[in-house]
Order: C-alpha cells, then sequence, then structure tokens
C-alpha cells in the first residue's frame, strides 16, 4: 500500500517570499510563471493548486 | 432415492435463482469473469445446501441437519470475500467507491446467497410434499419474496435531479450558487469551464435530506457517474475529480464532474438511478419521535430542517 502525505500543504508559490513560512516556496513575480510553476508543481506531487488570493498559490495533497 | 426428483429440482431452481440475481449491471458488479464463475459455483453449493435440508429434516437426519447450519455458515464469508477484492481495486480507481458502497455490495451478495438457499428449500419443500409443479410455485414465491425483501431504492425517489449551470467566478467553482472549490491554476480553470457538467440534488423529504447527508452515498453517487461517462482526471490533475458538495443552509447538493461523455440527460439519469446505501437510508420514518406528531414535525420545518430555502435552522451555523 502506497502511504502519501494528504491534506497538507506541500509547495508555495508566490510573489514575496514574506508572505509565508514554514513549507517550500518558490518565487515568482509576475502571475504567468507563477501560474507555470503552480503547473509543474501540481503535476509532479499529483496535488492541487489554489488560490489564496494576493499573489499566493499553494499545492494541496487531497 | 425417493427424493431425488424432488432434489434435483430444488437444485435447479436455486441455480436458476443464483443466475437472476447476477444480473451485469454496473451499479452491482462489474463484469469480472472470474467472479462470474466464483459465484456461480458457489451458487450451485448453496442451492444443494437447501435442497438436500428438506429431506434430512423430513427423514429426522438431525446430523445432517447440523452439517447444514455449518454450511449456512460459510456463506457468511461471501461478504467479506466480496469486501476485500473490491477494497483492493479501491486504491487504483480514478474514483474510488468508497467503504460504505463497497459494505453495500458485499452485504447483498451475501444476501442472495440465502435467498438461493430459501427459494432451493422452498421448492424442493413443494415438490415432495405435493407436486413438482407445486414446488416450482414455491420456488417463484420464495423468489419473489427474496426480491421484494431486498429490493434497492434509488436516490431519484426521494431527490429531485435536475442540471445546473457550472460557472467559474475567479479562481472559484461553482455549481448555481453552491460553491464546489478554489482552483488556483488558470489552464485547469478553462478546462472546467469547457468541459464540466454539474447537477443540483434537491431533496424532497426528509429521507432524501438524509440520504443525501451521507458522505459515502454521495461517494456512491459520483462513482456510478464516473463509472458510466468516464472523467477527465488523471492521478496528477487531482483537481478534475467529481465533487458533491452540500448546501449547509438547503440541504441540497451539487454534483460536477468533468466527464469523457458531456451527456447531462445521461448524468441526470445516472444519479436518479444510484441505489440508496443502507447506511444512507433516512432514518426518520424510523424515529417515532417528531415524525409521527404533526405538531413537532411542523416545529421542525420551521427550523428550516426541510425547507428548500430555508435558514441553517438551530442558528449554529
Amino acid at each position: 500500500m502506497e502511504v502519501t502525505i494528504q491534506k497538507a500543504i506541500l509547495a508555495a508559490v508566490v510573489d514575496d517570499p514574506s508572505k509565508v513560512s514554514g513549507v517550500p516556496t518558490f518565487v515568482a513575480k509576475d502571475d504567468a510563471s507563477r501560474q507555470n510553476k503552480a503547473l509543474y508543481l501540481s503535476r509532479i506531487l499529483q496535488g492541487a493548486v489554489h488560490d489564496l488570493g494576493d499573489g499566493v498559490l499553494i499545492v494541496v495533497k487531497h | 432415492m425417493e427424493y431425488g426428483g424432488a432434489i434435483g429440482l430444488g437444485l435447479l431452481a436455486g441455480i436458476l435463482a443464483r443466475v437472476l440475481l447476477l444480473r451485469s449491471d454496473y451499479r452491482q458488479y462489474p463484469t469480472y469473469p472470474h467472479g462470474y464463475s466464483t459465484h456461480l459455483l458457489m451458487g450451485v453449493f448453496a442451492a444443494l445446501a437447501g435442497a438436500v435440508a428438506v429431506p434430512a429434516l423430513l427423514e429426522k437426519e438431525w446430523t445432517a441437519v447440523t452439517f447444514f447450519l455449518l454450511v449456512a455458515e460459510q456463506f457468511r464469508s461471501i461478504r467479506g470475500m466480496e469486501r476485500d477484492s473490491l477494497k483492493a481495486l479501491e486504491d487504483s480507481e480514478l474514483v474510488p467507491r468508497g467503504t460504505e458502497y463497497i459494505e453495500n455490495i458485499a452485504r447483498v451478495f451475501e444476501t442472495r446467497y440465502y435467498i438461493v438457499i430459501v427459494v432451493s428449500a422452498a421448492t424442493t419443500m413443494g415438490a415432495v410434499k405435493t407436486s413438482p409443479l407445486m414446488g416450482a410455485v414455491f420456488g417463484a414465491l420464495a423468489f419473489m419474496w427474496g426480491l421484494v425483501l431486498t429490493r434497492v431504492e434509488t436516490v431519484g425517489e426521494t431527490v429531485e435531479v435536475r442540471a445546473a449551470q457550472v460557472t467559474v467566478r475567479g479562481s472559484d467553482v461553482w455549481v448555481e450558487d453552491i460553491h464546489i472549490s478554489s482552483v488556483g491554476l488558470e489552464k485547469s480553470r478553462q478546462f472546467i469551464e469547457e468541459r464540466a457538467i454539474g447537477a443540483i440534488l434537491t431533496p424532497l423529504n426528509d429521507e432524501g435530506r438524509d440520504t443525501l447527508a451521507s458522505y459515502g452515498q454521495r461517494q456512491a453517487m459520483l462513482h456510478d457517474a464516473a463509472a458510466v461517462l468516464g472523467v477527465r482526471i488523471d492521478a496528477d490533475s487531482p483537481e478534475f475529480a467529481p465533487q458533491a458538495k452540500r448546501d449547509l443552509k438547503t440541504g441540497k447538493v451539487a454534483v460536477l464532474i468533468v466527464p469523457m461523455d458531456g451527456d447531462e440527460r445521461l448524468l441526470l439519469e445516472v444519479l436518479r438511478r444510484t441505489p440508496v446505501l443502507e447506511s444512507a437510508r433516512g432514518r426518520t420514518r424510523f424515529l417515532r419521535v417528531g415524525h409521527l406528531n404533526p405538531k413537532i414535525r411542523a416545529r421542525r420545518n420551521r427550523l428550516g430542517g426541510n425547507d428548500p430555502e430555508g435558514d441553517p435552522g438551530g442558528g449554529c451555523r
């Protein structure tokens, strides 16, 4: 049986690193590059991307 | 072999009952050929046990009757067998059945063997005591009794199902006015907006409300919908997983699916035909309190428990 971590924030993609702490964070200034990074991360980590607004995207495993 | 003919007839009737109960329906059992073989063979054993039990009783062969009880005990393991095999598949399902649905399917399978035993016993009894023709009639009656006893309600009986518009506002996905989820990826939002279809399920009465409240029931509906319509989802794109979200104000449930086959009417029909799981059946009908007393019932409705547009009730949310 495969064991995975669920209902946890796996990574965050933000425009300003001071907005998050405690999770692996990727910084991208413009919206398109944030979207791109989030897309890759979600496919790699098999998680869903959620928009918290204010330039913060998180990847969560459900 | 004075009972030979009667036992043969009972055996035949039992096997026939098993074959009739082994319907190939997407809701009951996926079409696994080996599963069929197993169940047909087990059906023969069940039919034999039922058919032989009657002459043993009539001849006062108590040892044989004791053995019969031992055999009947064996059929209890059917539930475990079905549960294990369906659970083993769960990890690789795109849209899992959920434990409640699996438990329900397993219970149905177990019960069917008891019906087979009763049918073959009734047939043999009829054939021994009267005539082979009466045996067949007894068997048919027992079979019908079994069907009535195990009749499965469908969601459509207590819930109104209608198509609903899927909209994306900002990063949020909505089915009419019920929020489904927040989707962060612009591309995924476009994909959902283009391809997703939705439905709104409105409880028609207390039973429907309880059915929709069950998380397992909603998972069962999603599994069935995904099995019939197909889903545009893979392991690395969980944001397209079908979802059923409950509106806490009204008790309605919104279903969203990104299907391969975008036929809305088919989705509605599948949702209506989903069997109501035993664990999700409305419990209010079994409660004397508030159900039979019109005064208490009226008060409950005022609290918003059953009011389609009502407030949450009790001020708790």
